[in-house]
């Protein structure tokens, strides 16, 4: 195929007359919907709105729950051990506080049971990957706080709860907001790069659906930095981490708590039995199950393993209907397709167009309505671009940045994006990027109350793996405000409560317990879970794999 | 036995064993599909995570480069291994302890005095930052100039592995970032500020207020919200 500066013929015809408009759109500003209009472009155009694509669970504490069906898929599922398979007279780890998850929120809780008190000898991270590898660590654009002089953690807590139309925990919505401030603090304290003005003002911008500018950034490599800090402070307090061994079961005692869990070692297959006196589950989200056939911004161990874990030892979910579909994914190169165009694009100013390099939406919607706007310009009015392999997208006028905020901005303010087109042989200073929704965040999860604490014993959680936070819909930058509140405040709480637990005979018996539900449900063997990894192999190798050696 | 498709197919040699793989797709989605199932070298997936650190030659090249593979395309006749992990020297420290008037890059990483310029670390970095600059700051104790060079860095450990001095470059960034973060930046007065206005109650107050509106008042104040 031949490509001029990145594109081919037929998307530089699209591009000119993007050029064309750009210089009266420079001074233009686009309506924002009302919400009874917002209403009617999502029931008609996001995909979570479909009927068709859930079912209601047939098992467990959140049985008649309505799931996207792969996450349905996923719980009814059976376990991948059984109580004969796992010896659990010899423990392998003993210790006062497991953490399951090496995100964010995992790094998190670890600092702050540190810091409560409790011994880091005592404390075990066990993660899939290796520790720092997770959504917390790719998200870019920023993270909300009401600190500045017009703001007030009120004004946050109203912009959250429309933002998530109302359906939203007030409770989790009010810690999450009145932590803000006292995070960005802690964050700057422990020597994370801020985006700041010579006098140390913090430099904040609009995500979507805010009222104020309180998105804090390090570039668009916020998540980046914020994690890259933690892990090291982790590191520093010399708590133990075992890498590339996910959680596949929780543990129970007779006394009904949970008391650690069984991890597999995905490089020997051999199992580890942990004995824990709290356990932290901040396993992520599940971004790699593409719910719907949709590309993901998440990264590869996303697959949800902690709902089903914790699921199955009774734990409740909530608002696991609706999925976050963020609205800029790459759409063009190939290559990068459904990884995250930040949002903070849209907050420097670019515009989303049509292929005629026409405004057809606000840039800076909530990101469902945003979305679902996109959707509808492709698919309801056939204005979108197609690109070679018959993907359709919309223009975001990324050269207006420089032309509005400087030149050099998005060199500066946007290395990531920059250098990732550039590596593709494109240059979003002078033309402007192609994107579609992407999935990108679990809005639901596991119901948690505002101390961190599920609703079983012994087990805290924080992050993409809880609900109730955002309720239906997340608003940028207050996901890694989220694991921040949350994930300290789990941290805390499970340091308390190891102090006064005992755990009693370790058991399994509550996989057992579920299996037996899931045969009377007439649930197919076939379906195993937790995921663990998703398998992207090429068909005809699978096709051709005998399992011999 | 490709699979059907009318995509041209490419030689990659994967740790030196040939494959033929769809041209177009990325290293990482070359080695899956040619039937390799990631456990390590596989990580966000999108450039962010530095997991998937890479070295290869290109056919009729001596030149050794450097990729992150999920985020560069396979070539013809590419030789390509990963380099999944390094083996790298951390210094643990506490960052109240730490005194920036006495270099303390060079007191936690004396090696980077054995920086012999010659840079390797520069011209292996796949995010292409001036690694041999910013380690050449940190020698001078030149904070804020290591800590802005050193920005980008996905801490992939490339740099590392090709120093002929054995320096840790990535963990020396990171130790400048955050001192930098620490002690160099002007704070920001009006988050403390923020902070003490949350410890005065006034905007829990004004949050129970609105946790006690009816959903129809709620979501007219919504509706009616002024925005900045």
């Amino acid at each position: 195929m031949n490509l001029i500066k990145g594109y081919p013929e037929s998307m530089r015809e699209s591009i000119e007359k993007v050029e064309k408009t750009r210089e009266k759109r420079l001074k233009e500003k686009y309506q924002q919907m009302s919400l009874e209009e917002r209403d009617e472009v999502l029931n008609k155009y996001h995909p979570d709105y479909k009927p068709e694509v859930k079912r209601k669970l047939s098992v467990g504490s959140s049985k008649e729950e309505i799931v996207p069906m792969e996450v349905a898929d996923l719980i009814e599922s059976y376990p991948l051990v059984s109580e004969k398979d796992i010896d659990l007279t010899s423990i392998d780890y003993d210790v006062d506080l497991l953490i399951i998850g090496g995100g964010g929120a995992g790094t998190m809780a670890g600092i702050w049971a540190t810091y409560e008190g409790i011994d880091p000898q005592n404390i075990l991270m066990t993660t899939k990957l290796r520790h720092g590898d997770s959504n917390s660590i790719m998200a870019q654009g920023g993270i909300q706080a009401a600190d500045k002089a017009n703001d007030s953690p009120d004004i946050h807590y109203l912009d959250v709860i429309g933002g998530g139309h109302f359906a939203n925990e007030p409770e989790l919505v009010e810690a999450l907001v009145s932590d803000g401030p006292a995070i960005i603090k802690w964050f700057e304290s422990k020597g994370v790069m801020f985006d700041k003005q010579k006098d140390g003002t913090m430099i904040t911008i609009h995500g979507g659906g805010t009222s104020r500018k309180r998105m804090h950034s390090a570039k668009d490599y916020t998540g980046m930095e914020l994690l890259r800090v933690i892990r090291d402070e982790f590191i520093n307090l010399s708590i133990p981490v075992i890498e590339f061994s996910p959680a596949i079961e929780l543990l129970m005692d007779d006394k009904g708590q949970i008391a650690g869990a069984v991890l597999f070692n995905i490089e020997t297959h051999q199992y580890y039995v942990v004995r824990a006196k709290a356990t932290v589950m901040g396993t992520g989200g599940f971004g790699r199950l593409h719910i719907q056939g949709f590309p993901t911004t998440n990264h590869y161990g996303a697959t949800a393993d902690g709902l089903v874990m914790a699921y199955r030892c009774g734990a409740r979910l909530r608002d696991m209907d609706s999925v976050q579909y963020h609205p800029t994914g790459a759409a063009f190169p190939e290559q990068i397709v459904g990884l995250l165009i930040t949002e903070k694009v849209r907050g420097l100013g670019a515009q989303p167009l049509n292929r005629d390099g026409n405004m057809f939406v606000h840039p800076l919607e909530p990101r469902d309505v945003e979305s679902a706007a996109f959707i509808k310009e492709c698919y309801g009015a056939g204005l979108g671009v197609e690109t070679p392999t018959g993907m359709q997208g919309v223009w975001l006028d990324s050269p207006m940045i420089n032309m509005l905020k400087g030149e050099g901005t998005t060199e500066r303010e946007l290395s990531a994006m920059y250098r990732m087109f550039k590596r593709f042989d494109i240059n979003m200073v002078e033309d402007p990027i192609l994107v579609f929704p992407t999935l990108h965040y679990q809005n639901g999860g596991v119901v948690i109350d505002a101390n961190g604490a599920t609703e079983l014993k012994g087990l805290f959680a924080g992050g993409e793996v809880t609900g109730g936070v955002h309720g239906k819909n997340r608003l940028m930058g207050n996901s890694l405000l989220d694991y921040s509140v949350f994930g300290r405040r789990a941290g805390i709480s499970a340091a308390k409560y190891s102090k006064k637990a005992s755990v009693g005979e370790l058991t399994l018996s509550h996989v057992t317990r579920y299996r037996k539900e899931l045969e009377k449900a007439g649930v197919p063997e076939s379906r195993k879970s937790p995921m663990i990894l998703p398998e992207y192999r090429g068909r005809n190798v699978l096709s051709r794999a005998i399992d011999i050696f | 036995m490709a699979e059907k498709n009318q995509i041209p197919l490419v030689s990659v040699f994967i740790m030196g064993k040939e494959y033929k793989i769809p041209s177009g797709l990325t290293l990482m989605k070359a080695m899956e599909y040619a039937g390799y199932r990631y456990t390590r070298g596989a990580g966000c997936r999108a450039g962010f995570c530095g997991a998937c650190a890479t070295i290869y030659r290109l056919k009729n090249d001596y030149k050794l480069k450097s990729a992150l593979a999920c985020q560069t395309t396979v070539a013809d006749g590419m030789y390509l291994v990963q380099l999944p992990f390094t083996p790298a020297n951390k210094q643990k420290y506490d960052m109240e302890k730490l005194n920036i008037a006495h270099n303390a890059l060079l007191k936690e990483y004396p090696e980077i005095a054995r920086c012999i310029s010659c840079n390797s670390c520069t011209k292996v970095c796949p995010q292409e930052l001036k690694v041999m600059d910013y380690v050449q700051a940190s020698l001078r104790g030149d904070i804020e100039k290591a800590a802005t060079l050193s920005f980008d860095c996905v801490q992939c450990g490339l740099c590392a592995f090709r120093c002929p001095a054995e320096i840790t470059q990535y963990h020396v960034g990171q130790l400048a970032r955050r001192l930098y973060g620490k002690f160099v930046a002007p704070k920001a007065i009006h988050t403390e500020d923020a902070v003490n206005k949350v410890n005065s109650g006034a905007p829990r107050a004004e949050i129970s207020k609105l946790k006690s509106m009816s959903p129809a008042e709620i979501k007219d104040l919504y509706k009616k919200r002024p925005i900045e």
